[in-house]
């Protein structure tokens, strides 16, 4: 099994765009935060949206994982929404006694789009859209969105 | 349905663990709650195996209660370190890692059945069951 799976990070506007699309191992989950900090570090971005809606599950270290990337980019700035946790998995969340700590969640991209915008003021320039992934992915997000 | 023993040495055992665990649990009929709550206890318990033993190994068992119930075992087991204080350990917030210290307690919520065997030097044994 591949253990440096590349997981997306794209930026739209002045959001960083992160869509996992497949279960990680802990050492990808560690990767991933570590490269989502510092491309807020080099873009600048003010909003972090991470869809996890095709996770089927969330244990103790991936929901650490997204209340420390919170954490970290409140401190760089910018806010972090949490987008698509399906029903089943926030139940069990719950249950394990997990709170995503510092991390607001939303139902789809639209929805996290709208609260980055108009909760936190994060507008979105008008400026090119620049891929620090894979480009592919963007165009499902967007159709998605 | 057959039993199935997983290895349990790398992080990415931990990803097949929770990924064979839950094709069990669908196979078994278990609901999607279900299916995740299981994916989530072998997740837990088998990164606790990885980390704290090194290596170990899952068992996956179907099973059926005296009253004919069918329900899914998992036991982990590993002969690490093993547990000193097992109360503690079950407690929530608990970790000697740093760790948030829900892997125990929360696996127990998850769960119709949890017994832990450990004993310093000599490893541990999981056993948890959910019934359909
Ligand atoms: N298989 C094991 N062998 C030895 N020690 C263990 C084992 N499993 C758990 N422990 C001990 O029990 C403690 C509590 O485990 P638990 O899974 O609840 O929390 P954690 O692993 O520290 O943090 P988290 O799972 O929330 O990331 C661990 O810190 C460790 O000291
Ligand atoms: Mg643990």
């Amino acid at each position: 099994m591949a253990t440096a799976q590349r997981i997306p990070i794209l930026k739209v506007g002045r959001v960083l765009v992160v869509p996992i699309q497949t279960d990680m191992d802990d050492q990808t989950v560690v990767h991933l935060q570590e490269r989502i900090l510092s491309e807020l570090e080099r873009t600048r971005a003010r909003g972090v949206l991470i869809d996890i809606s095709l996770l089927e599950m969330v244990d103790s270290f991936i929901g650490r994982m997204l209340s420390d990337i919170a954490a970290m980019a409140r401190v760089m700035d910018a806010r972090t929404v949490v987008v698509g946790i399906q029903p089943a998995v926030a139940i069990t969340l719950v249950e394990l006694g997990l709170e995503l700590t510092g991390v607001a969640t939303v139902l789809n991209v639209d929805e996290g789009i709208k609260l980055l915008r108009e909760e936190f003021g994060i507008e979105e320039r008008d400026e090119e859209e620049e891929s620090c992934g894979e480009l592919s992915l963007l165009g499902e997000q967007i159709n998605r969105a | 349905m057959e039993s199935k023993s997983i290895a349990l040495e790398h992080d990415e055992d931990v990803v097949v663990a929770r990924g064979e665990v839950r094709t069990i649990a669908a196979a078994l009929g278990f609901t999607l709650l279900d299916q995740t709550r299981l994916a989530t206890v072998a997740s837990e318990l088998a990164r606790n195996v990885v980390k704290y033993a090194r290596a170990g190994r899952l068992i996956a068992q179907p099973t059926d209660s005296p009253h004919g119930r069918r329900g899914l075992r998992l036991i982990f087991e590993d002969t690490g370190p093993g547990i000193p204080d097992i109360a503690a350990a079950m407690r929530d917030g608990y970790s000697t890692s740093k760790g948030l210290g829900k892997g125990l307690p929360g696996s127990r919520r998850l769960v119709d059945e949890f017994d832990i065997q450990s004993a310093p030097g000599r490893g541990t044994k999981i056993t948890v069951v959910r019934w359909l």
